[in-house]
C-alpha cells in the first residue's frame, strides 16, 4: 500500500529564509513608513524624537504643503504633462508600430532601427543641443515643449515594444475588416484592441517613467511656476532645509509618493507586470 | 486601395518621425559636433576646436573624480542588486514542494519589494537625505537605538562614506524589481527540472548553482546592463541627496553631474557634450560587452 515513493520534501528549513525576507522587507517599507509617519508630526517631534508616534497627527501640514509649499501646483503641472505626453506617446508609438509591423514598404527596416537604436543613447548626450532646439522653438518652458520632448523620448521603446505585439495578431482579421470595405484607419481600430494587454502594459511603463522623469524638466523647464512634481520636491527639499520646516518636507514627500503606492497597490498585478515586460528582450 | 494605404502610412510615420528628428536624432547628431568646439552658447560664435575638450577632459580633476566614481558605482551596485535579487527570488521559490512553488507569504513580499521602484529618484532621494541626517535621521537613529550609537555618523559628509551612501541608496531602489523579474523568470523553470534535481540529491546551493542560475541567465544579463547604464547615471539621487552637490569635495561627483554644470552654469557647451560623447561610448561599451559575454555556452531547456 505504501509503495507510492514519498513526495520528497525540501532540505532547506524555511525559518531564515522567512528571516531574510522579512528583513528585506522592512529595509524597504521602514524608510517610506517613518517619511509617513514623520508627516503628520511637528518639527520639535521630528528634531528630538525621529522614532516616537506623533502626539496628535497634524494634518495641517499636508495642506501647508499643498498650498504654501505649492505641491499642489507642482502636483497639477505634472498631471497636465504626463497626461498629454502620455496620450500623444500611446497614439503615435502606436501608429508606427502597427505601421511597421502589419506593412511591407521599402525602408521599413530602416524606419524602425531609426527609432529602436534611439534606445542604446543616453539622454546626457542630447541634452545639451536638445535644450537649444527647445529654446529656438519658443518652447522652452512651456507645457507643450514639455509634452513633445517627453512624448518624443517615450516613442522609441512604446514601437519597440508593440511592434512584437503586431506582428502575433492574426491576418485573417484585417483581411475580414479590409472586405467589409473598412480603411486602413478603419482596420487599425479594429486590430488596436487586440494589442489591449501590450497597450495597458507599454502605457503603465510609460506613465511612471513619465512621472518620474527628472532631467529633462530640469533642463527645459526652469520656470518654478510650472514646475513638474520631481523638480518642486528636489527644490523644496533645499529651500524648506534653509528654513528647517522639516514637517512641510515629509508632508510634500508624503504627497509625491502616496498616490502612486496606492494606485500600486489597487492595480500591482498589472503594474508588476507591465514593468517587467519591458526588461524582456 | 494602393492610394489609401499610402496615405494612411504616412499618416501613422510622419508625424512621429518629425518628432523623432526633431527632438532625438539631430540632437544626438548636434553633440558629436559641438564636442568639437568652444561654442559658449552665442549664436554663430563657435569655433572649432578638434579634440581640443577631450585633451582637457584628461586634466580636470573634477571630472576625473567623476570617472573613478561612476567606476566604482558600475563595480558595486550592479553586482550587489543582482546578487540580493537573486538570492530573494530564489529563497521564494523555496520551500515549496518541488522548490516552486514559493514559500508562505511570498505575494505580500513582491509587492512590497517593488515600492521603491514607483517612486521617482528624487523622491528617493530626498528621502534617504532624511535617513543619512545624522541628528535626526532613521539611520543613526536606529543605530543609538539598538546600542550601537557608536556607529552613528554624518554619512553624507564624510568623504570616505558618502559614495557608499550613494550606492546603498541605489541598491535600495533597484532589487525589488529584480526580484520580481527574476521571480518571473524562475517560474518559468519548468517544474520536473527542479524535481529532478531534489531526486538527484541536490541541496539547495546546488540546485540553485546548476538549475536555477543557467536558466534565468537570459534575466541576469539584462538586469546587468540596465543596471550598469543606472551606475554610469546616478544623477538625480547625488545632484538631490549629496551636499555640494557632487561633495564632499568631489567625493560623490558622477560624469552626468559635471556635464549638467559645465553646460547650464558654466555655459560651456562645447566641452559639456564632450562629456556627453565620453559617457555614450562607455554606455555603448558597457552594453556590447554584457551582451556578448552571455553568448557563449547558452543553456537551452530541454
Amino acid at each position: 500500500m505504501n509503495a507510492a515513493p514519498r513526495r520528497p520534501r525540501p532540505s532547506v528549513r524555511t525559518f531564515p529564509v522567512h528571516l531574510a525576507m522579512l528583513a528585506w522587507a522592512v529595509v524597504t517599507a521602514l524608510p517610506l513608513l517613518w517619511a509617513v509617519v514623520s508627516s503628520v508630526k511637528t518639527d520639535d517631534e521630528i528634531l528630538n524624537d525621529p522614532w516616537s508616534l506623533p502626539a496628535s497627527p497634524r494634518l495641517g501640514n499636508w495642506s501647508r504643503a499643498w498650498t504654501e509649499a505649492s505641491i499642489g501646483r507642482y502636483f497639477l503641472n505634472s498631471v497636465l504633462v504626463v497626461g498629454g505626453a502620455l496620450a500623444l506617446t500611446m497614439l503615435l508609438g502606436a501608429l508606427v508600430a502597427y505601421a511597421l509591423a502589419r506593412y511591407e514598404f521599402r525602408g521599413n527596416r530602416f524606419v524602425y532601427y531609426t527609432f529602436v537604436a534611439a534606445m542604446f543613447f543616453p539622454v546626457f548626450l542630447a541634452l545639451v543641443p536638445l535644450f537649444f532646439v527647445v529654446q529656438r522653438l519658443g518652447l522652452l518652458g512651456t507645457y507643450q515643449g514639455l509634452i513633445l520632448v517627453y512624448a518624443a523620448y517615450a516613442v522609441p521603446f512604446t514601437v519597440f515594444f508593440l511592434h512584437a505585439f503586431f506582428r502575433t495578431l492574426p491576418a485573417e482579421v484585417a483581411e475580414a475588416a479590409f472586405l467589409d470595405g473598412c480603411s486602413h484607419l478603419g482596420v487599425f481600430r479594429v486590430m488596436l484592441p487586440m494589442a489591449r494587454p501590450g497597450l495597458v502594459a507599454v502605457g503603465i511603463f510609460n506613465f511612471l517613467g513619465l512621472w518620474n522623469q527628472y532631467l529633462l524638466p530640469l533642463v527645459l523647464n526652469p520656470d518654478p511656476d510650472r514646475y513638474v512634481l520631481a523638480q518642486g520636491l528636489a527644490a523644496l527639499s533645499v529651500s524648506q532645509g534653509y528654513r528647517s520646516d522639516w514637517s512641510g518636507l515629509f508632508a510634500g514627500l508624503t504627497i509625491a509618493m502616496l498616490p502612486v503606492l496606492i494606485a500600486y497597490v489597487a492595480f500591482q498585478r498589472h503594474i508588476r507586470a507591465g514593468m517587467t515586460a519591458g526588461a524582456v528582450k | 486601395m494602393r492610394h489609401g494605404r499610402w496615405r494612411f502610412l504616412a499618416g501613422a510615420l510622419v508625424p512621429a518621425l518629425v518628432l523623432h528628428v526633431l527632438f532625438v536624432l539631430s540632437p544626438y547628431a548636434q553633440a558629436f559636433y559641438l564636442s568639437l568646439t568652444d561654442w559658449t552658447g552665442v549664436a554663430g560664435a563657435a569655433h572649432f576646436v578638434g579634440a581640443g575638450n577631450y585633451a582637457r577632459l584628461g586634466g580636470d580633476s573634477l571630472f576625473l573624480d567623476a570617472v573613478r566614481n561612476n567606476a566604482v558605482l558600475l563595480a558595486v551596485v550592479p553586482l550587489a542588486t543582482v546578487g540580493i535579487g537573486l538570492f530573494l527570488a530564489s529563497m521564494m521559490h523555496l520551500g515549496g514542494r518541488g522548490g516552486r512553488r514559493g514559500i508562505a507569504g511570498s505575494g505580500a513580499y513582491q509587492i512590497v519589494y517593488f515600492f521603491p521602484q514607483l517612486l521617482s529618484l528624487v523622491v528617493v532621494a530626498v528621502l534617504w537625505g532624511f535617513v543619512y541626517n545624522p541628528n535626526t535621521g532613521l539611520l543613526n537613529g536606529a543605530l543609538r537605538a539598538v546600542g550601537l550609537g557608536g556607529l552613528a555618523r554624518s554619512w553624507l559628509a564624510s568623504p570616505a562614506l558618502a559614495l557608499a551612501a550613494v550606492a546603498a541608496v541605489l541598491v535600495w531602489s533597484s532589487v525589488g524589481f529584480y526580484v520580481v523579474l527574476f521571480s518571473a523568470a524562475i517560474d518559468g523553470i519548468p517544474r520536473e527540472l527542479f524535481e529532478a534535481a531534489l531526486l538527484d540529491g541536490a541541496g539547495g546551493w546546488a540546485t540553485f548553482r546548476r538549475v536555477t542560475l543557467p536558466l534565468v541567465r537570459d534575466s541576469v544579463q539584462v538586469a546587468f546592463v540596465y543596471l550598469g547604464i543606472a551606475a554610469l547615471d546616478a544623477f538625480a539621487v547625488v545632484q538631490v541627496m549629496t551636499v555640494g552637490p557632487g561633495g564632499p569635495d568631489g567625493a560623490t561627483e558622477v560624469i552626468g553631474l559635471s556635464l549638467y554644470r559645465n553646460a547650464f552654469q558654466y555655459g560651456k557647451f562645447g566641452y559639456a557634450s564632450a562629456m556627453g560623447v565620453a559617457l555614450f561610448f562607455a554606455t555603448l561599451t558597457l552594453a556590447v560587452l554584457a551582451l556578448r559575454s552571455g553568448r557563449r555556452d547558452r543553456l537551452e531547456p530541454a
